[in-house]
C-alpha cells in the first residue's frame, strides 16, 4: 500500500472558516479497513462515549467550536442537536455514503470513517476531502477518492460533514436519524448562498 | 476450438436465411447449450440451458470440480464466456481477461490487461463492477471502466482495435457488457450520478467505426425517434417529444442512462433496452417527466431509429433506473400466441408487453410490499393510461425539498436491480433475484461541476417493515397473470443472477456466498455450497468433454457491498437493533473466484 500526498488543489470556496494552513500537511492516514469488522456492527452498543467536557463556543452561524479551534458537535442534555451536525448527516448520505456505507459505517468499496475519525484530524480530514486520496497495489483492492476541493456540494459543507461524522466517531451519535435539532440560522443561510454564489 | 467454429458456420448456413449476418458463428454458439456464447444466455435474456445432466434428482450430489483465482478483489458481477474449449474470464476494474484452457484444467493461455487512469475509479458510483465480456466471430470485446471498447483476437488476446465512447473526467463510465449484432456491437453508458446525459452507440465489429447513436433524452435527431412513426402505447410520441418534457437547459445534464443488458429480437431487428434515473435525485429541480429516461426502448439494430418506447415512471422520484433486462419470448396469452417482452423494473412492477408493437398488456407488483404507487392505470380510454398511480405520502416531490418522505418501498435500489432474472420454457415461469429493502428519502438543491457527483438526496435504507426481516426473495413470477407463483425469503438481498435449466433445476447466488440450487416448480432447496465470498456474479452453465459444469463468480461488492456491508438499521425497531445478523460483513468478505461445480464422476 503507498500513499502519496499531493499539492492541493486552490478551491476559492473553502467556507470562510477552513485554516488553508492545515491543508498543506500530507496525508499519511492509511485506510486499510475495508469490510466493516464485525465488532463494529454493534456501534450503537459498544462505542464507549467520551464526552466532550471542554468549552464550546457557539457562533452565529450556529457552529460550536472547540478552544483549539476545530469544529465540533453540540447535543443538548434533551437530545436537541446542533444544526451544523445535522446538516452534515444530510450531506454526508447525499455525498458520502455511494462509497462509504450508511451512518459512516463504510463498505465493500471504502473504508469506515466513523472508525476513520477516531484518528484522523480536522486538517488531516480537510486535506483528504480536497485533494482526494490513492492506495494503489498490485493484489489489493485498490482504493481511490476522489478529490472535493472544486465540489460545492461538498466544499460548502465541509464543517457540517466533519462535525457528523467526528460525533458518530464519538459515538455520541447513534445510526439514526437526528430527531430534534436547532435551527438553520440567517447567518448560516447567507454563508450558504455565498459559497454557491446564489444571491442571498 | 477452429474445428469447432468452422463446423458451427456450416450448420448455420444450412438452418438459418439471416440475410448477409457477420456473426452467424455467435447465433450457432447461442443455440448451442454446450458453450455460453453471451452473457444474457441468449438473445432473448432468458438465461435458459436445454443441458440437462444436473436435475433435480441429482443436484443435490454437486461438488467444486476447479477453481480459479482472479486476482483482484472487488464486486464480479456477470459470468465468463465458454466459446469451444475455451473459457474467457473477466475482472472488475484493471478489468483483466483471461482466456482459461478447459482441455488443460484451466491453464491460462493469454491474459490481457488494459492500462487504465485509476481516476476512473471513484467516478464509477456503487463499485468497479464490469458485467462480462461479450465474443463474436473471433473476437473478445471488453467494454472498460474508462469507456475504451477493445476489441481482442479470441486465439490470442491480440488487441484489434479499441475506440473511446465516454469521458470518465465528465463521469461518463462503463460497467455494462455489450452486445454483438450482425455486425455491430452496441454499447451503452453509465453517469446518471453525475449528470451525463446518456446515450446508446452501434459500433462496427470489424474496425470499431461509430454508426449510430441514440441519446435517451434531448432533441429527436439526437435521440433517433421519428415523431409520426416512433409510438408510445401506440400513439405517435410527436415532435420534440422528449424536450418537451424538461424545464430549461436540465435535460442536458439529465441521465437516462444505459448500463444494463440488451436483447435483441432478429424478427424485428429490434435491440431492446431499458434507460436509467433522470439527474439529480431531486426531483423539485426537473419538473416535467423527463422523458426519455426510465423507458424501455425498441430500436432498429441497424439504424438505431426508435420503433417504440414506453416511460414505465415518468418524473422519477426515487432513483427506479428503468435498465433491468427485458426478457423475450413467444407465450400463450388469453389463448393466443404472443410475441411478448418482460421486465422487472426497478420500481416494483413486472411488466408484460408486446415487444413488436410495444402494448402494455401487464404490469403488477412483484414484491407485495411495493407501496410508491397503487398501480399502473390499464384503462385504455384513461388519460393516464400506463402511468403509475403515484401515492401523495410516498411522492418525495409532492412532499418537496427539505422533507424526509418516510416508508418508500421499494428503495433506491429497487425491487430489482441489474441482477437478470432466468425464464424456463418448460415451466413458463420467471425466476427473479429480488431486494426488500424500504427507505427513507429527502432531497435537496445541488449544483452540477462536471465530473463530480450529482446526487441531491438523502436517503436510508431498511429491510421491508412488517415482514420476514430479510432483504431479499427470490421469486418465481407468472408473466401472463402478474402473479407471484412462489417466494423464498432470503436474509439478504439476491444480486446473483439467476439460471434456468432443462434439468428443473434453476441456480443463484446469495450475498453471504452461497451457490443455490432449486426446484424449478415448487422452489424447493436442493442443494447450497458456501463459496469464499459474497456472490453478485451470474450463474453459468456449459459442457465440456461430456460433463456438465455449473459456473459462478464470487467477490462481494455493487451496491449491494456498499449498503449492506455494515448491515442496515431498522428506524423502527429503535437503537441496537442492527446485530451480527444485519450485517454482510459477518458472513463475508472480497475476494474474486471463480468457482465450478459438476456431478462426481
Amino acid at each position: 500500500m503507498t500513499n502519496s500526498a499531493r499539492g492541493w488543489l486552490v478551491s476559492g470556496i473553502l467556507p470562510a472558516s477552513a485554516r488553508l494552513s492545515a491543508l498543506v500537511l500530507g496525508a499519511v492516514v492509511s485506510a486499510a479497513l475495508v469490510l466493516p469488522t464485525p465488532s463494529h456492527a454493534q456501534d450503537a452498543n459498544t462505542t464507549a462515549a467520551k464526552p466532550t467536557t471542554e468549552a464550546k463556543e457557539k457562533d452565529d452561524l450556529g457552529k460550536y467550536t472547540l478552544p483549539d479551534g476545530d469544529p465540533t458537535y453540540n447535543i443538548a442534555p434533551d437530545g436537541t442537536l446542533d444544526w451544523y451536525t445535522y446538516s452534515g448527516y444530510r450531506r454526508y448520505h447525499a455525498e458520502c455514503h455511494v462509497c462509504h456505507g450508511p451512518d459512516g459505517m463504510g463498505s465493500s468499496y471504502a473504508p469506515a470513517l466513523a472508525d476513520s475519525l477516531k484518528t484522523l484530524t480536522y486538517a488531516q480530514f480537510m486535506e483528504i476531502v480536497v485533494n482526494g486520496k490513492k492506495n494503489i497495489g498490485v493484489g489489493t483492492a485498490d482504493q481511490v477518492m476522489p478529490a472535493f476541493g472544486e465540489n460545492k456540494n461538498v466544499m460548502c459543507y465541509l464543517d457540517d460533514i466533519y462535525v457528523y461524522l467526528k460525533a458518530r466517531a464519538d459515538g455520541t451519535l447513534g445510526r439514526e436519524r437526528p430527531s430534534k435539532r436547532e435551527d438553520k440560522t440567517k447567518a448560516y443561510t447567507a454563508n450558504e448562498n455565498q459559497c454557491f454564489g446564489r444571491p442571498g | 476450438m477452429r474445428k469447432v467454429l468452422a463446423a458451427a458456420f456450416v450448420t448455420a448456413a444450412a438452418a438459418y436465411a439471416w440475410p448477409a449476418v457477420a456473426n452467424d458463428g455467435l447465433m450457432n454458439i447461442i443455440k448451442d447449450p454446450k458453450q455460453w456464447g453471451i452473457q444474457t444466455g441468449d438473445y432473448a435474456n432468458t438465461r435458459y440451458s436445454k443441458l440437462d445432466e444436473v436435475n433435480a434428482g441429482n443436484v443435490g450430489k454437486l461438488q467444486v470440480a476447479w477453481t480459479f483465482s482472479t486476482g483482484v478483489l472487488r464486486g464480479h458481477e456477470g459470468g465468463p464466456l465458454i466459446i469451444g474449449d475455451v473459457m474467457y474470464v473477466h475482472t472488475p476494474f484493471p478489468n483483466i481477461v483471461y482466456a482459461l484452457d478447459l482441455n488443460n484444467d484451466g491453464r491460462i493461455i493469454w491474459k490481457y490487461e488494459p492500462k487504465q487512469d485509476p481516476n476512473v475509479i471513484p467516478v464509477m458510483c456503487c463499485d468497479t463492477v464490469n458485467r462480462g465480456l461479450a465474443y463474436s466471430d473471433g473476437t473478445i470485446f471488453l467494454h472498460q471502466a474508462d469507456t475504451t471498447l477493445v476489441a481482442l483476437d479470441a486465439k490470442t488476446g491480440a488487441k484489434k482495435w479499441s475506440v473511446v465512447n465516454g469521458d470518465p473526467k465528465k463521469g461518463e463510465t462503463n460497467t455494462a457488457t455489450v452486445m454483438p449484432v450482425k455486425d455491430k456491437v452496441i454499447v451503452g453508458i453509465s453517469g446518471g450520478e453525475f449528470g451525463v446525459r446518456c446515450h446508446v452507440t452501434a459500433y462496427d465489429t470489424k474496425t470499431g467505426k461509430q454508426v449510430w447513436r441514440g441519446y435517451s433524452i434531448g432533441p429527436d435527431s439526437d435521440i433517433l425517434v421519428d415523431p409520426e412513426k416512433t409510438t408510445d402505447l401506440g400513439k405517435p410520441v410527436g415532435k420534440d417529444s422528449s424536450l418537451k418534457s424538461w424545464e430549461g437547459d436540465q435535460w442536458k445534464i439529465g441521465g437516462g442512462c444505459t448500463w444494463g443488458w440488451y436483447s435483441y429480437d432478429p424478427e424485428t431487428n429490434l435491440v431492446y433496452y431499458g434507460s436509467g434515473n433522470p439527474s439529480t435525485w431531486n426531483p423539485s429541480q426537473r419538473p416535467g417527466d423527463n422523458k426519455w429516461s426510465m423507458t424501455i426502448w425498441a430500436r432498429d439494430a441497424d439504424t438505431g431509429m426508435a420503433k417504440w418506447v414506453y416511460q414505465m415512471t415518468p418524473h422519477d422520484e426515487w432513483d427506479y433506473d428503468g435498465v433491468n433486462e427485458m426478457i423475450l419470448t413467444d407465450q400463450k396469452m388469453d389463448g393466443k400466441d404472443r410475441k411478448l417482452l418482460t421486465h422487472f423494473d426497478r420500481n416494483g412492477f413486472g411488466y408484460t408487453l408486446d415487444r413488436v408493437t410495444g402494448d402494455l398488456l401487464v404490469a403488477e407488483k412483484f414484491d407485495p410490499a411495493v407501496n410508491w404507487a397503487t398501480k399502473v392505470d390499464m384503462d385504455r380510454s384513461s388519460p393516464t393510461f400506463g402511468r403509475p398511480q403515484v401515492v401523495s405520502k410516498y411522492s418525495t416531490a409532492q412532499q418537496g425539498e427539505d422533507v424526509n418522505t418516510k416508508g418508500i418501498c421499494p428503495a433506491a435500489l429497487g425491487t430489482k436491480d441489474q441482477q437478470p432474472a432466468a425464464f424456463s420454457p418448460k415451466t413458463g415461469l420467471f425466476y427473479v433475484p429480488t431486494n426488500h429493502v424500504c427507505m427513507d428519502y429527502e432531497p435537496f438543491r445541488v449544483s452540477y461541476t462536471a465530473g463530480q457527483p450529482y446526487v441531491g438526496a438523502t436517503l436510508s435504507m431498511y429491510p421491508a417493515p412488517n415482514s420476514h426481516g430479510g432483504m431479499g426473495n427470490f421469486i418465481a413470477w407468472d408473466n401472463t397473470k402478474g402473479k407471484i407463483v412462489w417466494s423464498l425469503p432470503e436474509p439478504f438481498s439476491v444480486w446473483s443472477g439467476a439460471l434456468a435449466t432443462a434439468g428443473d433445476v434453476v441456480f443463484y447466488g446469495t450475498l453471504e456466498g452461497y451457490l443455490k440450487a432449486v426446484d424449478s416448480k415448487t422452489g424447493k432447496e436442493l442443494y447450497k455450497f458456501k463459496t469464499p465470498s459474497g456472490i453478485i456474479g451470474n450463474v453459468t452453465t456449459y459442457e465440456h468433454k461430456g460433463k456438465q459444469y455449473i459456473a459462478i463468480l464470487s467477490g462481494v461488492g455493487g451496491w449491494a457491498g456498499i449498503g449492506l456491508a455494515a448491515g442496515l438499521t431498522d428506524p423502527n425497531a429503535g437503537l441496537g437493533a442492527v446485530g451480527g445478523y444485519a450485517a454482510l460483513s459477518s458472513y463475508t468478505n472480497l475476494g474474486g473466484q471463480l468457482t465450478v461445480f459438476a456431478l462426481p464422476n
